[in-house]
């Protein structure tokens, strides 16, 4: 059912056209790094209630800023298959004997790739605005978080994909999917002083457990806790990979 | 032995039946055309067969392989080329075909060696490592006919192939479609509206309007449908007012006219020449130029779509033309 051979073609493409497109990549790390520049310096005074003084704000705010990072890119790559589409690229890819888990899959590792990369250097850039970086195992614990992170948005941006047939939604679904899910996940401010009813909601977010273990690791201070966290992590992507097989293997391509 | 059977085959897009309970079979080996107009639903029983889309009802097999039932069989036993362009312009067109090949399972070896004939085979060795996006439309056409076989499905679908395509590659592509089918024993089904195309290459040409298959034959035996000539009268006079003096005339198959220009259906063409002079005169219309000649599977489309004259449909000359159709299906 899982053709390594399909995944890695599709891989291999993603990463050509990531090498190419060096500008995408600029613009693509551009808004969380002024994100962080200036949410970072303007709320530098910020305290919050719940959260030990030694941890800064722009401690605080660098894991919720990759978690950002992630969210964008992934959800962009899964919806760069509306791209495939309209030039024709998917079909071409939806006639070869490729099982619709492997198409999936193969977005998936391309995806999941270029969006680590972008997100490690968002970590490594923000240590220019004074964030600590932890020891380098645990960097590579959180590429790990990061990896969950990836999969479940490319999943649920190639599930809009699969509903949307031409790309003129695409906005539409960043301003009421993307932006909430961001905003929601805790990346800016603890979910914990959000009003109950809201909160509600960024406890649906699974960027609220990404953020929430991503923090856990990277400056050692989490709200829910790495190990519940990751579960969740685990569980919600694990399903997402389904579904969204599911959703490229019922639908028509056209 | 059939490779390919279609067995009532209908898609439905809302309240348009795009394709009407289409049934025939394809041999193996076999080069297979489906000609037809715009929109006739050429493109949508491709898409159906290569399990881009799914039939509203009815089946299709596919090398022993249902389309619904095991599509991931089907394609394996597929190769295609698209109407609509299907590359990926990110990537250069050696990038585009390796990759293809790769998704076949064919190894590097292999795969250089292919690629290399192939883009030998269309012009292309010398752009090979430009980037799709800087290629003209020509260039991509013909590399998406080098990358639909470079598998060597055993039946490949071409979706009007050489659209777009000067006459110098056309006829290159022709013998290349030819070649893939004699030397690999590809069964190839085709879709075109080039007479021509699909006068050369298909053993056996379906035509197809509104959805439904009309006729099914050799080019050879669709021509001999029209059961004559075709002549071209040129008239002094509007055309028109000859219909009347001529349409009892029992060897008049189909009259069409269009200004002062007068086209027939005739048996013994020959024959008849010298009486068309005379009523002409009788009339006092002159005629000022005579041609005659076999019948050509244009000629035989038109006739079966009919679409010159549908478009002045209710005319007196529409139901001389649609009586003598008519008279010809029984």
């Amino acid at each position: 059912m899982i053709q390594p051979a399909a995944i890695y073609v599709l891989w291999l493409r993603e990463m050509l056209k990531f090498v190419r497109a060096k500008s995408r990549m600029i613009g693509a790390i551009a808004m969380p790094v002024f994100m962080l520049i200036f949410l970072g310096m303007g709320f530098r005074r910020v305290e919050f209630p719940g959260l030990p003084p030694e941890i800064s704000y722009l401690q605080y705010l660098v894991p919720g800023i990759v978690g950002m990072t992630l969210l964008f890119t992934g959800a962009f790559t899964g919806m760069s298959v509306l791209m495939d589409r309209q030039f024709g690229f998917l079909k071409e890819v939806m006639v070869t004997p490729a099982s619709r888990i492997s198409i999936v899959l193969g977005r998936i590792a391309g995806g999941a790739t270029t969006s680590i990369i972008q997100a490690l250097m968002m970590l490594f850039l923000s240590v220019f605005l004074g964030f600590a970086l932890p020891a380098i195992y645990l960097i590579a614990a959180s590429v790990v978080i990061m990896l969950f992170i990836s999969i479940i948005f490319i999943c649920i941006g190639l599930i809009l994909s699969s509903f949307m047939k031409d790309i003129h939604g695409f906005n539409t679904m960043t301003n009421f999917i993307i932006f909430p899910l961001f905003l929601l996940s805790g990346a800016l401010f603890p979910v914990q002083n959000l009003p109950a009813a809201v909160r509600v909601f960024a406890y649906l977010d699974p960027l609220t457990y990404g953020v929430d273990a991503l923090r856990g690791v990277l400056i050692g201070h989490a709200a829910i806790g790495v190990a519940p966290d990751v579960a969740i992590l685990f569980i919600v992507s694990t399903a997402l990979i389904g579904i969204s097989a599911w959703c490229f293997s019922g639908g028509e391509v056209l | 032995m059939h490779t390919i059977t279609l067995n009532g085959l209908t898609r439905k897009f809302g309240d348009l039946i795009a394709v009407d309970t289409v049934t025939f079979t394809v041999r193996t080996g076999e080069i297979f055309g489906l000609l037809g107009p715009n929109g006739a639903g050429k493109t949508t029983i491709i898409n159906m067969l290569t399990t881009l889309l799914a039939p509203t009802s009815g089946d299709a097999t596919i090398d022993g392989h249902d389309i619904e039932g095991d599509p991931e069989g089907v394609r394996r036993s597929i190769g295609i080329i698209f109407q609509d362009p299907s590359l990926d312009i990110g990537l250069t067109g050696r990038e585009n075909l390796d990759f293809h090949a790769m998704m076949y399972g064919i190894g590097a070896a292999e795969r250089k060696k292919r690629i290399a004939e192939v883009l030998d085979v269309v012009g292309l060795t010398g752009k090979a490592d430009v980037l799709v996006e800087n290629y003209s439309g020509g260039m991509k056409r013909r590399l998406e006919i080098a990358r639909g076989p470079i598998h060597r499905p055993k039946v490949l679908f071409l979706d009007e192939p050489t659209l777009g395509l000067d006459a110098q590659t056309r006829r290159k592509i022709w013998n290349h479609i030819r070649d893939l089918n004699t030397k690999y024993a590809m069964t190839i089904i085709l879709t075109t509206h080039y007479m021509e195309e699909a006068d050369y290459l298909c053993n056996r040409i379906a035509i197809i309007d509104h959805g439904r298959i009309i006729a099914l034959d050799t080019p050879a035996g669709l021509k001999r449908l029209l059961q004559g000539d075709i002549i071209t009268l040129g008239t002094g006079g509007p055309a028109e007012s000859l219909v009347p003096a001529l349409q009892d005339r029992p060897w008049i198959r189909e009259i069409n006219c269009d200004n002062s220009i007068m086209t027939i259906t005739a048996t013994e063409g020959e024959s008849r020449i010298p009486d068309f002079f005379t009523v002409a005169q009788g009339l006092g219309i002159s005629i000022v130029s005579v041609s005659i000649r076999q019948p050509s599977l244009e000629d035989v489309f038109i006739h079966l779509t009919g679409s010159s004259i549908r478009e002045e449909a209710g005319s007196r000359l529409g139901h001389v033309h649609s009586g003598m159709r008519r008279r010809m299906m029984r």
